[in-house]
This record gives structure tokens, sequence and C-alpha cells, in this order.
């Protein structure tokens, strides 16, 4: 466990010292670090904040802000399911509980047996082939009970 | 000859499985010894037909769609690599009715070329804009831009000139040019399919800007929900910039020009300008009071544009040509093209770009064919979760910015999401308030607050609890929304509510509530 730690913050700070010298630097640093990691640990907050010259309360409010930042890590899959309007107008409603059962995970939630997390995502611009979702980074179009069970499959395997 | 098979690599394309028709293909090339190659262009934007393979032949580009991996073996069967038919054949790609109609000037390469082949690009008429602009001063190609007409296609449909004119005015030692990329209404994906399909006009479009203005640095601002165009998008930078098209000599002008790509972290909010600003500056991306202007004040406090991808893509044309040759489409006041999207529950989904002026009507029934489950249409949102619902009785109302204004709606980002008779009007009102909720950036309160009691308004309306003090306290609530709120998230939250009240009032009367059974 304190390997663990040490590591997670050793790679904060090779993050963040990579991009000390641009212009805006905590979005890139907080997206390579969840991209690395899975999640924004609490603990790396500070790293990133001596690096910048911000206080730890204005690293905080930004991460924060934003919806794709975590800050446990996720299921082993981590599973984008479209909410918005294009979706709704093809059964994404649907599509999400029946996805929920299956998956035993509803929005903002990580299945029992660590398989996947689920979030809500407005909007993933596939919306003349809905409902839409992104497992893994691999996006997913006309979601029906076969595309359900892929993804299951996908997920549980 | 070596025979060419174009499968997108548009993200679109992919969720419906491109990449593994691609594969298949690939496999089946190797495995009979064909004289082929498979190129990944962009989509063509009829995605009712998507994957839709095309082949290069002689008598031009023959098309095959909806193709699933399982149909691969069997085009080769019967000759697909020569263009014969086939139960998927479509005949030739630029014939088929759908894109046989559009008016394709930002859009002409999308679908056609290899994304990320300058060299595509150039024998497909790019960088003749470019060129064109090097040879003029930043007052004429502000001037150009002006005389053309081109508004701010993001969905406020500022004049896309004056705004480049006073960031020319303003001095200072560094300007922007940021490219708004952060496309988070649903039934929008054009800023998507032109930065997967055809990145060169973008980054052609945002040099231009940048000669225009004196600014050397560009920001494009894509969202994270975008990861394909990420990829895409560097590809191109790369290339432009070997060729030196990007860099501190452009095209060996002498002048500079380079950007990067900058990812978001999930906030619709940061569409809006100023908070996309706050946003690259590595802050919460929260709204800013205005004054000061952008173009004034905009980037780390210096002066810049922030506009549109599709605003920067449409620009190479008008260089190309001339504003007079864009300004010639459209009507009124909205000049030129828009590619209007259709989504939702639409049998012909897709991009379709056309001069402004068609009806909505033309649009929703005879474009997009009506609805994908064969329902009659019961509304179209147009212009994304702040766009108004309309109703079938206002389908003859031109698609121009300010015939929509006139109708209480927007264009918008120009897409239009379909309903059929299923659809609660209710209920996506309600959705409505949730999503400006989820995405309001706290700044003001009308937002912050209104959008969390306008949730609740609707439950109590929706259960029956005293329904006409509801309804009157929504409408009161969408007053102060509307006229209260520092950006278009509070302020146009209210046009889907009040479009649902307004056209489809029978969704909002008392419901009988089911009763229990025991």
């Amino acid at each position: 466990m304190q390997q663990a730690t040490t590591d997670v913050m050793a790679t904060a700070r090779t993050i963040a010292e990579r991009w000390k010298g641009a212009e805006g630097p905590l979005l890139p640093i907080l997206n390579a670090l969840q991209a690395e990691l899975g999640h924004v640990p609490r603990e790396t907050l500070p790293v990133i904040a001596e690096t910048l010259n911000l206080t730890r309360a204005e690293v905080y409010g930004v991460v924060s802000f934003y919806h794709d930042y975590r800050e446990h890590p996720p299921g082993r899959h981590v599973l984008k399911l479209c909410r918005a309007e294009a979706c709704q107008a093809m059964g994404g409603d649907a599509v999400a509980e029946r996805l929920a059962a299956r998956l035993g995970a509803g929005f903002h939630e990580t299945a029992a047996d660590g398989s996947v997390t689920v979030e809500p995502v407005y909007c993933l611009g596939l919306c003349a082939c809905a409902p839409s979702a992104m497992l893994d980074g691999r996006v997913i179009g006309r979601l029906d009970e076969a595309a359900i069970e892929e993804i299951a499959a996908e997920v549980q395997r | 000859m070596t025979v060419t098979v174009y499968v997108p690599r548009d993200s679109g394309a992919k969720a419906l499985g491109a990449d593994r028709v691609a594969d298949a293909i690939g496999a089946e090339i190797a495995r009979r010894g064909v004289d082929a190659r498979v190129v990944r262009n962009g989509s063509r934007g009829l995605y009712w037909l998507e994957p839709m393979v095309e082949v290069q032949t002689a008598n031009g580009r023959v098309a095959y769609g909806p193709v699933r991996p399982a149909d691969v073996a069997s085009l080769f069967d019967c000759g697909f690599l020569a263009g014969d038919q086939h139960r998927l054949w479509l005949g030739r790609a630029e014939a088929i009715p759908f894109l046989q109609r559009q008016t394709r000037l930002t859009f002409a390469r999308c679908g056609i070329t290899d994304p990320v082949s300058l060299a595509d690009y150039r024998a497909h008429g790019g960088l003749r804009g470019l060129q064109a602009a090097l040879a003029m001063t930043a007052e004429e190609i502000v001037a150009t831009v002006t005389e053309s007409g081109l508004r701010g296609r993001g969905g406020a449909g500022f004049p896309t000139g004056i705004k480049w004119n006073t960031v020319r005015e303003t001095p200072g030692a560094q300007k922007y040019i940021v490219c708004n990329a952060d496309e988070g209404d649903s039934g929008t994906f054009s800023d998507r399919m032109i930065m997967e399909g055809d990145p060169f006009v973008l980054i052609e479009g945002m040099a231009i800007a940048g000669l225009a203005t004196g600014a050397t640095k560009g920001y494009v601002y894509l969202r994270s929900e975008y990861p394909d165009a990420a990829v895409i998008l560097d590809e191109a930078m790369a290339a432009a910039r070997a060729a030196g098209v990007l860099g501190p000599d452009i095209l060996g002008s002498g002048r500079a020009f380079d950007m990067e790509v900058r990812i978001g972290a999930g906030a619709y909010v940061c569409g809006e300008e100023t908070a996309l600003l706050d946003s690259l500056e590595g802050k919460r991306g929260q709204v800013r009071a205005k004054p000061p202007l952008p173009a004034h004040k905009g980037l780390f406090g210096r002066p810049t544009v922030v506009n549109n991808v599709i605003s920067l893509a449409s620009v190479p044309i008008i260089l190309d040509r001339g504003a007079a040759f864009y300004r010639d489409f459209g009507m009124g006041r909205s000049r030129g093209t828009i590619p209007i999207q259709l989504a939702g529950n639409v049998r012909h989904g897709g991009l379709f770009e056309a001069a402004f002026g068609m009806t909505l009507g033309e649009l929703v029934d005879d474009i997009g064919g009506g609805t994908a489950s064969g329902r009659p249409v019961k509304a179209v949102q147009v212009g994304g979760p702040l766009g108004a619902y309309f109703p079938p009785a206002l389908f003859d109302t031109p698609f121009d910015y300010e015939a929509f204004a006139a109708k209480d709606g927007l264009i918008g980002h120009a897409g239009i999401v379909v309903f059929d008779d299923t659809a609660d009007m209710l209920k996506q009102a309600r959705f409505a308030f949730e999503f400006c909720a989820v995405e309001s950036c706290g700044k003001c309160t009308p937002c912050r607050l209104g959008s969390v009691r306008g949730v609740e308004l609707l439950d109590r309306l929706a259960a029956d609890v005293t329904p006409q003090r509801q309804l009157e306290t929504v409408t009161d609530l969408c007053e102060t929304m509307k006229f209260g709120s520092l950006c278009a998230l509070g302020g146009f939250t209210p046009y889907p509510v009040m479009s649902a009240l307004t056209h489809f009032p029978d969704d909002f009367r008392p419901r009988a509530v089911p009763q229990a059974a025991e």
C-alpha cells in the first residue's frame, strides 16, 4: 500500500512537471492523470497545486467542477451511456433500465463484482444512430437487445 | 491497377461496425490475393446506410450499405470491386438523392477524401483559401468574411467578420484563435463529422483567422466525448506541420501560425465561450460577465477570436471562391449554407448541408423520411437541449435565424431531433430543467436554483398537486430565467419548457394516476 501511494505521487509529479510550462496546464494534467490511473486521487492534489503554484482549494475546485473526474477508481470497464434527447427519442431510457438490470449497475454506480462502472453522458455525437454508448472509449450505436448482450458479455468476461 | 475501397473511420460509422467491416475487407483482399487497398475516409453523413462502403470504379464511386462484416465475402463474390450489383448496391454515391439534393460547401470533401492525407486535401481544392488569404491584407480578409454574410454557426449567429475585425483592431502582443469544439448539443454532430472527415479544412480556417487578426496561436477546445476526433486532428496537425501549412512560416510566407488541441472534461457549459476560456486557462468552467468581450480580453486576458468549428471550416471556401459566391446562397440575413443534422427518431438520419431557407417540414418529412419507428411525428426539437420543441403545425417555418426566432425558437447549431407520438412532453420539459441543473456552472442564481425549482414544479404538476398554480409558477420562473441568467444555459432552458407547454398543453393536464391493486 505504501508502495502504491508512492507510485501514485510519483506519477502525479511527473505529469505535473511535464505540463508545468504550458499555457493553462491544469486540465491537461488532470486528464493525463485520470487516463493513467483511472481516477484523480485526492492525495495527488497537493502535489499538483505545489507544482503549478496554486492553492489546494483551487485545484480541488477544478477537479470537483468537471463531470469526468472520478475521485475513486472505476470498475474494470467504464460504460458511458447517453441520456440526451436524441437517444431518449429512440428509447434510451428503456435501454438504460435494461442495462442497469443486466450489468447490476445504474448511473453513477459500479457493479458489486467490480466489472463495470456506468456513467451518464449527455451526447456522444452519435445522434443519428441512437441510442448510443461508449465502452472503454469504443463507440456503440443503435443499442438493441443484441448490443446490450454483447456489452454484458464483454464486461463480465 | 489497384482498386481503392473506402470504409469510413468516422465514429458514427464505427459505432455501427465500420472497423470490423474494414478488417473483414482487408482480410478478404489478402485471402483472394486481389489488387485492392482500403482507405479510411470520413462519413458522407448518411447514417442509416452506415457503414457505407464505396469502391472507386471507372464510372465513379459506387456505394454499398449498410455493410455488416458477414456481407463482405458475398460482396467480393458479386464483383463489388468492379462496382457490380449486390443486395446492398446503392449505385453511384453522388447520385443518392440525399446527397444529390445537398449544397456541400463546408462539407465538400467530407466522406470523399482520406481525412489525414494532405495530398488528397490539395487534390480536392484544399489550401486555395489560405493561399488567397496570404496574398491579401488582414483588412481585406476580414472584409471578405464580413461581405460573405457568414454568421456564427455555434448558435448565436453573430457576424464572424465583425468579431474578427474587433480582434484585428485590438492591440496585443499575443492574440489567439480559439475553436469551440465543445459540441454538447444533443442532436448535433457536424463538428465531429468535419473534424473526423476533413480536419484540414478546420486547420486552414484557423490559419486564415490568424492571418486576418494577427493571432499566431490557436487552440481547439475539444470535448472529451470525442476521442476519435482528437486522434484524427492530431494526425492532421502533424501532417500540416510537416508540410509547412502550420508553423513559423506558413506556405513559405514568413507568417506564423500554430495550434494545439485541448481536451475538456465533460461540462456542457464549457460550450459557452467565456466558460470555455476559463476552462482553457485551467479553471472551473464558469461563465464570465460581459463586457469585456473575449475579442478585447479573452484567453489570458488577451484579444481572442472564439468561433465554432463550422464557422471556421466555412472560411476557406469563402476565401477561395469569394464573398459573393457564398452570400448568394441562403435567405434574408442568413447567408450561405448550414449543415443540418437530422437525428433521434428519424428514418434517414444524417447530415444535410443546404442553403438556408428550406422549411422544417421539408427537412423532417421529405429529407428525413419521417420517423424511424414509422409512427407519426409528434415534435421536433431544433437547436439542442436549449432549443424549442416544434409541432408539425409549425413545419412551414423556414430554416433561418430570424424565422425561428419569430416562432419563439432558435436554430442553434442546426440539430433537429425527431420524436414520434409516444413522446411525453411533460417529461421532455422536466428533462430540460434537470439537464440545466446538472450542467449549471453555478455562477448565477436563476440558472443554479431555477433549474432545480423547475424540476420540482413539474413533478408536482405531474402528481396533480394544484396544477394550475404550478403552471403559473413555471411560466413565471421561465421569465426570470430567460431575463435574469448570465448565459444561454439558464437563459434558453425556458425555450424547450415553454414550447412544450404552449404547443402540447394536453401533456400537462392532470392524468389518471394508476391506482394500487391492493
